[in-house]
């Protein structure tokens, strides 16, 4: 009796702060939800941080963004410019283009502002795809994460055409060139090509309707429906928990690492920071998008060095090395497979990752929950895909910019067109067969350091005159860190004969299926791990060096 | 007068009228003709076009054939005027190192004086488009706007936005413009040289090739500033984007590197 009244005497009466939540979680519930997430595991490592720089970018271009939307005319009206930029004064052109060019010069902080919304965008989609990659190559999309990995895949194409369009508002000379580039790819689809580019542009080319429609499609639909998809992204990543390398103590069921409250809370708040630092900074040191220098779009004017922003640069690249190749079909249709090749092969591109998941779930045969992550080397297979798809990317972003390379490399312009026109064709095919390589040396290496030790780099001399390398043992836990990860079996084909004796034919799906699979995982494709037995038997004394 | 009515029949009347006649037209070509200059500058023009001569012989002969008329390795250079001569040859473009799919812009070998006389020696060869004099390519007062607009519909296509230069088929390119001196841009485009074609006055007045060339010394001259900071070559998307890979996400990778390295360690039991 005494203890209780000596305990609630020495409660402190409940503070301000204390009365709010108390306050706040009557009718929010918050306290069960902090109770259920503030100490939430996160497991460290940098590569896990390149999801949060696209975030943090993506809020910057929003506050920004913001801030150009209380300046910025989505009008075509023409006017003529007499604003403060003397090389300007007296053309005529869109209100779109006139308030970008005053947002520049007569806005204060406008063309800070212009920069930091456009270098965000480009370190926005930058980092979605590198931090694609880091999922990709490390195996987190498997189950239980396909469906985030989709709701990713989206993010990022919704954010490429999402910054197509942001690209296309100031209606300047370069942007609308794009645009016509566009117009051009809508035309060359066979039968509703015609239809779609009126829809578009509400008639001919350029017409008045373009730059409000891309305007509001830019600042409200594609941001809202990013913003939906981002929210759910990031409530799977809490719902699935993060995943993690694996190591000793990690395994398929726990996440080893920091909590949330405190740890990732400053960790992430202040990197948050050091993201807008350093996008501020590039947007005060370079400048990007120079509209006032580009002039306003006149769709008899062209300049050189045409090309979209970098992440649809690949687009431009399959453009330029395509032939020219245009029909006409008797009864006077045009077909434009110049433009309508590289429009279905620009599809076919960007829209494959999307189905990566799903594909390498029914040729393994997987259907296990994965929380441990997958070191490259360990999935030969996947990974040369991985590098064959991005040698591809490169390449095409190297068509796209071909001009430059001639210019700056002194070449000519039409060998770089034919090398990459080849190399379409030959370089991802050798890029998967040396990265496999490369992989299965990698796990050859891993092998030989678990069986042999780690080499010290000291020669011992024997007293018979031989040299020797002395090899250190691995410890305990760099063992298990090599060895730890699962080598799967290809998928069979089911027995010849059922339970009653009739042959089971396979259908065509199941043997390719089989034949993939043993592509991934059969014999050839990857290094048998060692297995105890043999760590033993080579340790134990005979045979040793 | 009447005494004058009264001699006209007079039998060297006729005499005088013609001396009469004869001084006043000499004396009307003496005030009026610049004979005195013209004698002067003849005797210069013919010594200019005889050194002009001399030195072709030597350094260009050998291409452009011992009269101007051409060879294989050359095109003739009948007609095409001092302009051309003095562009070619005050860029540093001429005489060739090398033949290849385009002549570059290099170290100037011979001095203005020298090219004035080569120009003098290939402008009697025919007529062409003399070196403009200095009033018709100064920026000061020029239209820069119209410049600009000119500039995006006849120059960009090779020559960039902002004069940065571009790549044509085969090796051939549109070179930069940064630091070619006004005279030498509004050359350029009276004559039209290698793979460039030519806007002579009938196709583009003076004036608006002035303002063009007022418009590339606002943009690309030696004063020119870009309010937004570094240009990154003023070659657009492809640079820009090259710089946000590198030192945009670059950047932010060593930062998360940095940041994930420090961390509170966890006590090892």
């Amino acid at each position: 009796m005494s203890t209780t009244t000596a305990a609630d005497d020495k409660r402190q009466p409940a503070g301000k702060g204390e009365k709010l939540a108390d306050w706040a979680d009557g009718r929010l519930g918050i306290y069960t939800i902090a109770k259920a997430n503030l100490r939430k595991i996160f497991p460290d490592h940098w590569s896990f941080m390149l999801g949060e720089v696209a975030l943090y970018s993506f809020i910057i271009i929003i506050l920004t963004g913001v801030y150009l939307t209380l300046f910025f005319k989505p009008s075509m009206q023409e006017v003529v410019y007499d604003g403060s930029y003397v090389p300007l004064q007296g053309i005529p052109m869109s209100e779109a283009f006139a308030s970008t060019v005053e947002i520049s010069f007569d806005v204060r902080g406008g063309l800070l502002m212009r920069q930091v919304h456009h270098w965000a965008a480009i370190v926005f989609v930058a980092s979605m795809l590198v931090h694609m990659f880091r999922v990709f190559f490390t195996g987190a999309f498997r189950k239980p994460r396909e469906i985030n990995w989709v709701f990713g895949f989206l993010l990022l194409v919704m954010g490429m055409f999402d910054g197509f369009l942001g690209y296309s508002l100031p209606d300047d000379l370069l942007s609308g060139t794009g645009v016509r580039f566009m117009e051009g790819a809508v035309l060359s689809v066979p039968l509703v090509g015609t239809y779609l580019q009126m829809f578009l542009f509400g008639g001919e080319f350029p017409g008045t309707d373009v730059i409000p429609r891309f305007y509001t499609i830019h600042v409200l639909l594609l941001p809202g429906i990013m913003l939906g998809l981002l929210v759910a992204h990031l409530f799977l990543v809490f719902y699935h928990k993060h995943t993690q390398f694996p190591g000793p103590g990690r395994t398929n069921n726990n996440v080893v690492g920091m909590p949330l409250m405190p740890v990732y809370m400053a960790k992430a708040g202040g990197f948050f920071f050091l993201v807008f630092g350093v996008i501020a900074a590039m947007s005060a040191i370079a400048t990007i998008n120079p509209i006032w220098s580009l002039g306003p779009y006149r769709p008899d004017q062209v300049s050189t060095n045409a090309q979209p922003d970098w992440y649809m640069g690949f687009s431009e690249g399959l453009i330029r090395i395509m032939p020219g190749w245009e029909f006409v079909i008797p009864g006077g249709y045009t077909l434009n497979l110049g433009v309508f090749i590289p429009l279905m092969l620009f599809g076919l591109i960007l829209t494959a990752p999307m189905f990566y998941p799903f594909i390498e779930a029914w040729v393994t045969g997987d259907k296990r929950e994965h929380h441990l992550l997958d070191r490259p080397r360990n999935r030969p297979v996947r990974t040369g895909i991985g590098a064959a798809y991005i040698s591809l990317y490169l390449l095409l972003l190297v068509g796209g910019g071909n001009d430059l390379w001639a210019t700056h490399f002194h070449l000519s312009i039409n060998a770089i067109t034919w090398t990459i026109r080849i190399g379409f064709f030959v370089l991802p095919v050798i890029t998967f067969i040396v990265t496999k390589r490369i992989c299965m040396a990698l796990q050859r290496r891993d092998r030989d350091k678990v069986l042999h030790g780690r080499e010290t780099g000291v020669i011992k001399r024997l007293p018979h005159g031989e040299f020797i390398e002395v090899h250190a043992p691995l410890s305990q836990e760099e063992l298990f860190t090599l060895t730890s990860h699962e080598q799967p079996k290809p998928v069979e084909l089911e027995a010849g004969t059922d339970e009653n004796g009739v042959v089971r034919k396979a259908g065509m799906a199941q043997k390719l299926r089989a034949k993939l699979s043993r592509g991934f995982y059969g014999e050839d494709n990857q290094i048998p791990k060692p297995t105890a037995d043999e760590y033993k038997e080579i340790t134990s004394g005979h045979g040793h060096h | 007068m009447k005494k004058l009515s009264a001699r006209r029949r007079h039998p060297l009347a006729a005499l005088v009228v013609l001396i009469f006649a004869l001084a006043a037209t000499g004396g009307l070509y003496a005030a009026f003709a610049p004979a005195e200059k013209a004698q002067a500058d003849e005797t210069s023009q013919s010594l200019a076009i005889e050194e002009g001569k001399k030195l072709y012989t030597v350094g260009c002969s050998s291409c452009h054939g011992t009269g101007g008329q051409g060879t294989s390795d050359g095109p003739s250079l009948v007609g095409v005027g001092a302009a051309n001569v003095d562009f070619q040859v005050m860029t540093g473009r001429m005489p060739a190192q090398q033949p290849g799919a385009q002549v570059p812009r290099k170290k100037v070998v011979y001095t203005q004086a020298e090219s004035d006389q080569l120009g003098a020696y290939i402008a009697s060869l025919g007529p062409g488009p003399s070196v403009p004099e200095e009033e018709q390519y100064d920026p000061a007062g020029a239209d820069i706007a119209n410049g600009g607009e000119l500039f995006r519909t006849n120059c960009a296509q090779c020559h960039n936005f902002t004069g940065k230069g571009g790549a044509l088929t085969n090796g051939k390119y549109a070179p930069a413009l940064d630091g070619v001196s006004n005279k030498h841009i509004y050359e350029a485009m009276l004559v039209g040289p290698q793979n460039m074609p030519s806007f002579p006055d009938g196709v583009m007045p003076p004036e608006d090739k002035r303002d063009i060339v007022a418009y590339v010394d606002e943009m690309n001259g030696k004063e020119a500033t870009n309010p937004g900071g570094l240009s990154l070559g003023g070659f657009g998307p492809v640079s820009e984007g090259l710089f946000g890979w590198i030192f945009g996400l670059g950047a932010l990778i060593v930062v998360a590197i940095w940041v994930a390295a420090r961390t509170t360690k966890a006590k090892k039991s």
